[in-house]
């Protein structure tokens, strides 16, 4: 069992949104399925979420949004362009409206999970994507 | 390959020696290589090992410690261990959230680990990651603990200066747990301290200090019992002094008893890298074999019971003979 390489995810909620359930329940479901995850809670800008993903050597990143600031995750974005982090997918999770959506998928985030998507889906979705 | 690896953590660059630490986890094949081209980089670095029971506040007291290391101009190097989940394996890893005042300072370098499996693996990589962050040249190495267990003696034993916190109201939890990690405090720590019965904890561990003394004055030191209220910063200031004395005592040490004492550290150092690739090794060796199957349907079934299907397999797999001591 330890042997065994882990995937390691971070969870993030970013910038001024402190709606932290659904990032709190997606960590303990990964964790239930047996990854390890890195939990930074609320508050977090994109240069804390970035340095964060360095120094842990995640695998991949998921960004909690409730509170309709995807201007953050833009910036994210750019940053973790701007850092060579390319390896490491974004995935966005929470109430957000279509539009936004596709304006995020343009700004590279991998994948978005609207309400009403199953932990399965996620879990599925992060060992698919990465190879671990 | 190895080489400039070991060359650019050594000129401290944060992705190469974060990703190592990954691989460490990881068991990648070639790290062990590359750790032991790092280890002669290492050895400058000050290491405080910082435990008690989960819920005391370990995490907030590191926070203000980095706080108060990086105004004195030094680097640090954190090493947060949470534990990992006997039941899938997975581990929630949520140290960061109380230190997040440090994460955009470069002179400050945060890695969470989780305890893994039952091979020591807390110790062993635990022990490799202080390794990786002594070679980046950080001043000082602060390893926080899960909390319980025989793997915070361990620890204990990698630090320079071990620091126990505790909190008020938990008398009967000292008495339950001073026969393990307690003996190998050289700093305890009363967090919380503007709770009620404050007082009778610091009355508990003075008597607990003063009855054992030859347990707990190792070589001169008395360990002091600092009061603390770590949220607000109070108390740090004092800790971190405490620190520096125990640094200076242990420098004050004759020469014969720090040459023992160095001693004694290498002995304990390899016995548990040892043990730990053994223990592994020999496992999976045995675990992974068809005869291993074999015995376990055995045992299932009632064909065999469990001695002997143990001694047998040790027998077969390990040349293991004659009776187990049991």
């Amino acid at each position: 069992m330890s042997n065994k390489p882990k995937i390691k995810v971070l969870i993030s909620v970013i910038g001024l949104d402190g709606h932290f359930t659904g990032a709190e329940i997606v960590s303990r479901f990964l964790m239930d399925s047996g990854m390890e995850v890195v939990y930074l809670g609320i508050y977090q800008t994109p240069e804390m979420i970035v340095n964060a993903a360095i120094q842990e050597s995640v695998d991949i990143i998921g960004i909690s949004s409730h509170a309709s600031n995807y201007e953050q995750i833009g910036i994210l974005m750019d940053l973790i362009k701007k850092s060579g982090l390319n390896d490491v997918p974004v995935m966005c999770g929470g109430s957000i409206p279509e539009q936004h959506a596709r304006a995020l998928k343009d700004m590279g985030v991998s994948k978005i999970f609207l309400p009403q998507s199953t932990s399965q889906s996620i879990i599925n979705y992060i060992t698919s994507t990465v190879k671990r | 390959m190895v080489n400039s690896i070991v060359k650019k953590i050594v000129n401290g660059d944060v992705r190469i020696a974060a990703k190592l630490i990954r691989d460490i986890d990881d068991r990648v094949p070639g790290t062990r290589e590359v750790l032991k081209a790092l280890h002669r980089h290492t050895g400058k670095a000050y290491i405080i090992g910082i435990t008690g029971s989960p819920g005391v506040g370990k995490s907030t007291i590191v926070n203000q410690m980095v706080r108060g290391l990086r105004t004195n101009g030094k680097t640090v190097g954190v090493l947060a261990v949470d534990p990992t989940s006997p039941f899938s394996g997975g581990a929630i890893l949520g140290d960061r959230i109380r230190m997040q005042g440090h994460s955009l300072d470069e002179g400050v370098f945060i890695r969470s680990l989780a305890t893994r499996g039952q091979f020591g693996g807390l110790t062993q990589s635990t022990r490799s990651a202080i390794d990786v962050l002594d070679a980046m040249g950080k001043d000082y190495i602060i390893v926080e603990t899960v909390g319980v267990g025989q793997d915070e003696v361990d620890i204990a034993r990698n630090a320079h200066t071990t620091v126990i916190i505790v909190v008020p109201g938990m008398g009967d939890h000292i008495q339950a747990i001073k026969a393990g990690i307690f003996e190998v405090g050289d700093i305890f720590v009363i967090n919380k301290s503007d709770r009620p019965e404050a007082e009778k904890t610091l009355a508990d561990l003075k008597a607990m200090i003063n009855i054992s003394d030859k347990k707990f004055t190792k070589e001169g030191w008395e360990p002091p019992i600092l009061m603390a209220e770590a949220i607000g910063g109070r108390g740090i200031v004092e800790l971190l002094d405490e620190i520096e004395k125990h640094r200076k005592s242990r420098k004050a040490l004759s020469r014969d008893s720090m040459i023992s004492h160095k001693r004694a550290l290498a002995r304990f150092d390899l016995t548990a890298m040892i043990k730990s690739r053994l223990v592994e090794e020999a496992l999976n060796h045995i675990t992974n074999s068809l005869d291993f199957k074999k015995y376990l349907d055995w045992v299932i079934d009632g064909t065999k019971d469990p001695y002997s299907a143990c001694d047998e397999l040790l027998a077969a797999k390990l040349n293991f003979n004659g009776d187990m001591k049991s």
